[in-house]
């Protein structure tokens, strides 16, 4: 497999620091074989999961060794680097390539046949239209000529009547890059989604209370 | 299936369907020594496998569309995390509705039923509740009062442990509380915004542990209770109740059994039961000493109707006519804001308990001159959820391309504010379901039809509704998005808010009920029905804590007429 982050099977799960198979003998025991759930068993599983949830961020992008599962490999290029002008890095958090945003649309063009003839169909169509309007297909035309047509497909809430051909597949590819990008490791280190561990007992930091309140009308 | 399988053995007692009323009917069984078979129509659950628990959405490949992008193609009604197992679509299992009317019938296929993923909110059913008829003149009263269901709550309450406070609120009956949660930022503005309005907002009333009682471990904060608690200290029906009642030695399980008719003997009581081996696809039949209904209010109803027979020519314990009548669901209605006062907050871990750490229980019981009867709670949303597919799309599409799509996320995140209320359905004539003589279900069992019509004060109690969040939203500063608004279509569709009811209902006059106070038959010793179509009302106090409370008081006294040899 050419990227060890992803699991080919959308059943198999991986995850970093404690095995999941682990933290379900821990819960699993007390629950259903033993008596009663001990406080050490219930300490035990937090603990786990507190581990599993403070596992750092990897990238997920799957490299030159990538083989795609469905799209022809221009194309992955050019989504790639669609997705990094759509969502490019900044002084925070990378890039939409980091997040694995092109891997995450062709697999499941792979598994989707409408997803892949929206997909094929809108990369064809912008290499049609950039070689049309500037002689050469999107990844080879000028950083400002692809960023051209990108002010035009983006730069209304309805876009322009002359990409209008491409309408369906701009709103699609942004969608599933920004989506891509939230539900990766990079993306929810960007936002600064705290959660999916364990906490003995629920409490917000007073610091967040007060920038809140002091913003309030009420 | 012209060999029908009979078993020799008699069973004590047969169960059928595993939810909230199943679970509670087969705890309190065997508890008290009796042997139950439980049917549930769909597969064992395995916590460890079907619960998507602590999973990151970068954990599988499709990042919870669904492994063929159901999500992004509107297939997949709840997403990929939940627990539910079966929606409103039963591939195989299909249900007519009326012309010009709209229902949809959720069913849950699964060990534990719909206990597994629901939103686990607890309220006891008031005084009035009981007696609506004499409190206002509508609906229908119940043959019990709250004085009588009240130590039932407290023992459904104590044994599933459901956190509050007590708050002395008419509509809002206190109970056996475990510690309430403390509140998120989110709500603490909501609680603020509350007392400006004079609109009480108060910790909420949820089955989930904060403290460990009963062997369930106390609760970890990871708000994932939706998609299932491999701790279960979020409370299920499988997981608490059936899971422990194995260990007694008294409770045996079939699952992929699907109840097919209840079959009687020369005086017209229950002998046994037929269901449909999914897996063979072949009619079995067992027999019994009683027989527990507890299949969700309109499976249950489609059960007795689908039993006839001589003595119960329409249908089980059915003389009176209205198995199937008297149909309810909540009355829904949501509205969420962007609050800028929550812009940029410093990030911090709220996940919490799954849903809201605190709710609006109805606060006008005491008003005068309203345009619609009873009223509403609201349910309360919001806060740094972890991302998902979707997320960021609205802010995306705002900003653009570039760099601004973060900037816009990242401002965004975490302001928008959720209002949902749920109101109360009075029982109607024209909001029923029958059989469908037309049509069978892969298993060859008729189906049902449903009739469905909102009798006119649902959608004026929407526009408060409408009226109270943008309220809210406003005094918090924040911004209501659409201002034009049509209560008539903002409504929800009957059935999709979960909390059917009323089907089998009870009653002191077997011409007027099918049930007698303790859920029992009327014409039908033997049968109990035990989940919420029982029900008299469907206030605006969700379902789950009143069909745990009433099977218990059910199953308590069907035992001692097992006892008493009356049954």
């Amino acid at each position: 497999m050419a990227n060890p982050e992803i699991s080919n099977s959308e059943v198999q799960v991986q995850t970093p620091d404690v095995s999941r198979r682990d933290l379900f003998r821990i819960v699993g025991t007390g629950l259903l074989s033993a008596e009663f759930v001990t406080a050490q068993q219930a300490k035990d599983a937090h603990a786990g999961m507190a581990g599993m949830a403070a596992a750092g961020p990897k990238s997920l992008n799957g490299g030159a060794l990538y083989v795609p599962k469905h799209l022809n490999a221009h194309h992955l290029k050019t989504l790639r680097h669609l997705g990094d002008l759509i969502m490019p890095a900044d002084a925070t958090s990378p890039a939409a390539s980091e997040a694995g945003a092109a891997e995450f649309i062709d697999f499941l063009c792979s598994r989707n046949e409408e997803l892949a003839v929206i997909f094929d169909g809108g990369l064809e169509w912008l290499d049609q239209f950039m070689k049309r309007k500037y002689g050469a297909d999107f990844l080879t035309a000028k950083p400002t000529e692809q960023t051209a047509v990108l002010d035009l497909a983006y730069g209304s809430r309805t876009g322009s009547p002359e990409t209008a051909g491409g309408a369906q597949f701009f709103t699609w590819v942004r969608n599933m890059v920004v989506d891509a990008y939230y539900t990766s490791p990079v993306g929810v280190k960007d936002i600064g989604y705290m959660g999916n561990g364990a906490m003995s007992t629920f409490s917000v930091p007073q610091e967040a209370v007060d920038y809140v309140m002091k913003r309030s009308p009420v | 299936m012209f060999q029908v399988q009979r078993t020799p053995v008699v069973h004590d007692v047969v169960v059928v369907g595993s939810g909230a009323g199943g679970g509670t009917t087969v705890k309190v069984l065997t508890d008290l020594g009796i042997n139950v078979t439980l049917l549930e129509a769909g597969p064992n659950l395995v916590p460890e496998k079907d619960f998507k628990e602590h999973i990151w959405p970068w954990q599988v490949d499709h990042r919870g569309s669904g492994p063929n992008a159901e999500s992004y193609f509107g297939k997949q009604e709840w997403g990929y995390w939940n627990a539910p197992n079966g929606y409103w679509n039963v591939p195989g299992e299909p249900y007519t509705v009326a012309p010009g009317d709209e229902f949809r019938w959720f069913r849950s296929r699964i060990l534990g039923g719909r206990t597994n993923h629901y939103g686990r909110i607890s309220l006891r059913f008031s005084d009035y509740d009981f007696k609506p008829q004499a409190f206002d003149g509508l609906g229908f009263d119940w043959p019990v009062t709250y004085d009588e269901m009240s130590p039932w709550y407290d023992k459904a309450e104590e044994f599933m442990g459901v956190t509050g406070t007590h708050e002395g609120i008419r509509s809002a009956p206190d109970g056996k509380f475990l510690p309430p949660v403390a509140p998120r930022v989110h709500e603490m503005l909501v609680q603020r915004a509350g007392k400006k309005l004079n609109i009480p907002v108060i910790p909420s009333r949820m089955a989930m542990l904060t403290k460990g009682i009963h062997g369930r471990a106390a609760c970890h904060y990871c708000g994932q209770c939706g998609r299932g608690c491999q701790t279960a200290s979020a409370f299920t029906s499988s997981q608490a109740m059936i899971f422990p009642a194995l260990k007694t030695g008294k409770l045996k399980i079939i699952t992929g059994a699907m109840a097919r008719e209840l079959m009687v003997n020369d005086e017209g009581l229950v002998r046994g039961v037929s269901y449909i081996d999914k897996a063979t696809r072949t009619e079995k039949q067992i027999s019994c000493r009683a027989v527990v209904v507890a299949a969700s209010a309109c499976e249950s109803a489609r059960l007795l109707l689908n039993s006839k027979s001589t003595k119960h020519p329409n249908g089980l314990g059915n003389g009176s006519g209205v198995v199937g009548r008297y149909l309810t669901d909540t009355v829904g209605y949501g509205l969420s804001g962007a609050v800028p006062a929550l812009e940029n907050m410093p990030r911090h871990n709220c996940d919490g308990i799954g849903g809201m750490h605190v709710y609006v229980p109805w606060w006008e019981l005491d008003k005068k001159n309203k345009d619609f009867p009873r009223g509403y709670h609201i349910e309360i949303g919001g806060g740094l959820g972890m991302p998902q597919l979707g997320s960021f799309r609205g802010a995306a599409a705002q900003a653009g391309y570039g760099p601004s799509i973060k900037a816009a996320a990242r401002q965004q995140y975490g302001t928008n504010i959720s209002f949902s209320g749920r109101g109360e359905m009075i029982p109607n004539e024209n909001s029923y379901c029958e059989i469908d003589n037309t049509k069978v279900d892969q298993w060859g069992i008729p189906v049902l039809k449903f009739h469905w019509k909102w009798q006119g004060y649902e959608t004026k109690m929407v526009q408060h509704m409408h009226d109270t969040f943008v309220s809210f939203i406003e005094t918090m500063g924040g911004r209501v998005p659409n201002r034009t608004f049509d209560p008539v279509a903002s409504i929800s569709k009957g059935g999709s808010i979960i909390h059917e009811a009323g089907t089998v209902r009870m009653g002191d006059d077997p011409k007027k009920s099918v049930l007698n106070k303790w859920s029992q038959a009327h014409e039908v010793k033997n049968l109990v029905v035990a989940d919420a179509a029982p029900f008299n009302g469907n206030p605006d106090k969700n379902v789950t804590l009143t069909i745990v409370a009433n099977a218990w008081r059910a199953a308590e006294h069907l035992a001692e007429e097992m006892k008493k040899g009356n049954v």
